[in-house]
């Protein structure tokens, strides 16, 4: 046999025992890189607890003047009268009313373009579909409010006779659109883990595409799933911009309550709208900060909620 | 016959070092026994003329000609990358899913080829049965894993199910092991247990045609003496084609045995004369380990 060229590098070797000044720079390296990155990470959460602090400071001196059970089960929002109001029951409702409104347009349309790109249309044509759903992400929330305002909302006055063009059908069909690039990604990525085994094994055994698809694919990728509309419920239930130009801001809840022709108020617009008018430290200024607080939340319950599913995803494509 | 088999495989599975020679007379043994019972059909049920599966431009395997015979273990040997797993994958045509991929001849099964545009994919599957390399069940429970061919083709009735499961559990010789239980996940059994719920999977769609890519590579050698027993049983009733890289485990089980080489067949004859007489250079190279 021919001689290796490689040979072990015998007359190279280190000491196998640290030497003094070696320990004491990896001790200080190994405390001091610790340290600092605890720091760093540290900062994030203390920024996320500061927000909670300040939110809910403000908040307090209004939550202590007026009942909270008032606040939260009564509708009646009349904040500059002079025995002022805070019922902020239909703000709540208007916020949950236009999300989940725009989570049914966006949910089997986001899922159906998530299957679409991973398991019907080739690599290229994906590849090429992907950043233009991605820059409907990048798009500024204005724009998409100029959109409601200048094309929906004139539409949906003159086309479907809505007495006005601002509305929850408007805002929700907005939202939607807004969040299908988060739930449209996230989905097509715990889709696209299912490998290619477990769809092989699937045709082997004499099953369609479609069959494939719906008993295997998806099912294995549900948490994937859930995590992909909790983050785009989040994404539509904090936006601002958009529900302020497209809802028509009325303080109200629809009845019949399918009734999406009619405008609504959610909490995000009614602090946006309301905070510039306000006399810090007025009682209003307080009731603001009460809906930032329920806001607040909501959203940590639903982040929870997706961090749950998206970690038992990850579990269980780890296990097989 | 019961007897024969595990005369066949004790011995055979203690030392490692066993002698191809000495297996292959066991078999050959078996082998006789099989064919006394097997029925009488001897025209080829899988067929390939000048067959030639290309991924984009290369070719996988090219220009092959051969013929599989019912009942019978029809093993296909050779070095890595030589289109064994091409072949097998090609007869139910699971490798269609590759993009950009093409043929060229005709490969048939039970006479009509599956390359006609007129196939109908779902029934070839479920008369054409597959085993992959890596145990893949699914994130279900066992009994979901079992029962998913059998519902795909209609059947709902819950005690005929239960009868499908138990009894394809039982061929594939996993019942015991999981009769008490067979909600637990599928992902919870050792790879071994695995493999033979998939080879339940497989069997519970009642094909006539069982492929299996080197169905033992990740099992211990007991898992692997109880899965060689099971294709034993099986060659009974089915016909299977197994890719292995284990020539001992290709001397046991099959009785005829093909050897690629660089995407070609190179020699395909009985078991016994690939592995006692090879009639080319290169496959008694291979067989007897001296391959570079
Ligand atoms: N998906 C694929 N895309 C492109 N080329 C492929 C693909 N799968 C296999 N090939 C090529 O086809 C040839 C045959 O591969 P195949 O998987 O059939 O080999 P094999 O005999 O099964 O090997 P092994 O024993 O390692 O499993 C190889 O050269 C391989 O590079
Ligand atoms: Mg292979």
């Amino acid at each position: 046999m021919q001689n290796l060229e490689l040979k072990p590098a015998v007359d190279k070797y280190q000491p196998l025992v640290l030497t003094p000044l070696e320990d004491i720079r990896g001790f200080l390296f190994h405390h001091l890189g610790r340290f600092l990155l605890f720091l760093i990470t540290f900062s994030s959460v203390l920024l996320m607890l500061l927000i909670f602090f300040f939110v809910i400071r403000e908040a307090i001196p209004f939550l202590m003047k007026f009942n909270l059970t008032e606040f939260l089960t009564t509708k009646s929002w009349y904040p500059e009268a002079s025995t002022p109001k805070f019922g902020a029951l239909s703000l709540i409702v208007g916020s949950l009313y236009v999300t989940i409104a725009a989570l049914v347009f966006a949910v089997p349309t986001g899922i159906l373009a998530a299957i679409f790109l991973s398991d019907i249309v080739s690599l290229k044509i994906g590849d090429f579909i992907k950043p233009v759903i991605e820059i409907l992400a990048a798009i500024p929330s204005v724009a998409y409010g100029f959109f409601a305002v200048l094309v929906l909302a004139p539409w949906m006055q003159n086309k479907l006779g809505f007495t006005t063009g601002t509305n929850a059908l408007n805002a929700s069909i907005i939202l939607s659109i807004m969040a299908l690039p988060t739930i449209i990604s996230v989905a097509e990525d715990s889709i696209s883990t299912i490998g290619r085994e477990l769809r092989e094994a699937s045709y082997a055994l004499g099953a369609t595409r479609f069959e494939t698809i719906f008993k295997v694919v998806i099912p294995a990728a549900h948490s994937g799933i859930i995590a992909a509309i909790v983050l785009g419920m989040m994404r539509a239930i904090g936006e601002t911009m958009v529900v302020w130009m497209a809802s028509g801001n009325a303080n109200q809840i629809p009845s019949p309550w399918w009734d999406l022709s009619q405008s609504v108020r959610t909490m995000t617009a009614t602090i946006a709208g309301d905070m510039g008018e306000t006399p810090k430290d007025s009682l209003h200024y307080g009731a603001l900060f009460a809906i930032g607080v329920v806001l607040l939340v909501m959203t940590f319950l639903l982040n929870i909620i997706s961090e749950y599913f998206l970690a038992s995803a990850k579990r269980k494509s780890g296990k097989s | 016959m019961q007897k024969g088999n595990d005369n066949m495989l004790i011995p055979s599975l203690e030392t490692d070092t066993q002698e191809i020679e000495s297996v292959v007379s066991l078999s050959q043994k078996n082998n006789v026994a099989t064919k006394k019972k097997a029925p009488n059909c001897e025209c080829a049920i899988v067929k390939s003329e000048n067959f030639s599966f290309y991924y984009g431009s290369k070719a996988g395997v090219k220009d092959i000609s051969m013929e599989i015979y019912p009942c019978s273990v029809t093993a296909i040997i050779g070095p890595s990358g030589c289109g064994k797993s091409t072949f097998l994958r090609s007869i139910n045509r699971i490798n269609d899913l590759i993009p950009h991929t093409h043929i060229d001849g005709k490969l048939f099964v039970n006479g009509h080829n599956v390359y006609d545009k007129n196939t109908n994919l779902v029934n070839l599957r479920q008369q054409v049965g597959m085993v992959f390399q890596k145990p893949n069940p699914f994130p279900k429970n066992i009994f979901d894993n079992v029962a998913y061919g059998p519902r795909l083709q209609g059947v709902k009735n819950r005690s005929s199910l239960q009868q499908v499961v138990e009894s394809s559990l039982k061929a594939a010789a996993l019942w015991d092991e999981v009769k008490d239980d067979l909600k637990k996940s599928a992902l919870a059994l050792s790879g071994g247990q695995q493999q033979r719920l998939c080879i339940a999977r497989a069997l519970a769609t009642r094909p006539n045609i069982i492929l299996m890519d080197e169905p033992c590579s990740a099992l211990d050698p007991i898992a692997t003496g109880k899965i060689e027993d099971l294709i034993d049983k099986l060659q009974n009733d089915y016909t299977i084609v197994i890719v292995t890289h284990n020539m001992q485990q290709a001397a046991r089980v099959s009785k005829r045995t093909a050897f690629f080489c660089l995407g070609e067949l190179i020699e395909y004859d009985s078991t016994v004369k690939i592995f006692r007489n090879p009639g080319k250079k290169q496959t008694e190279d291979y067989v007897t380990g001296r391959f570079g």
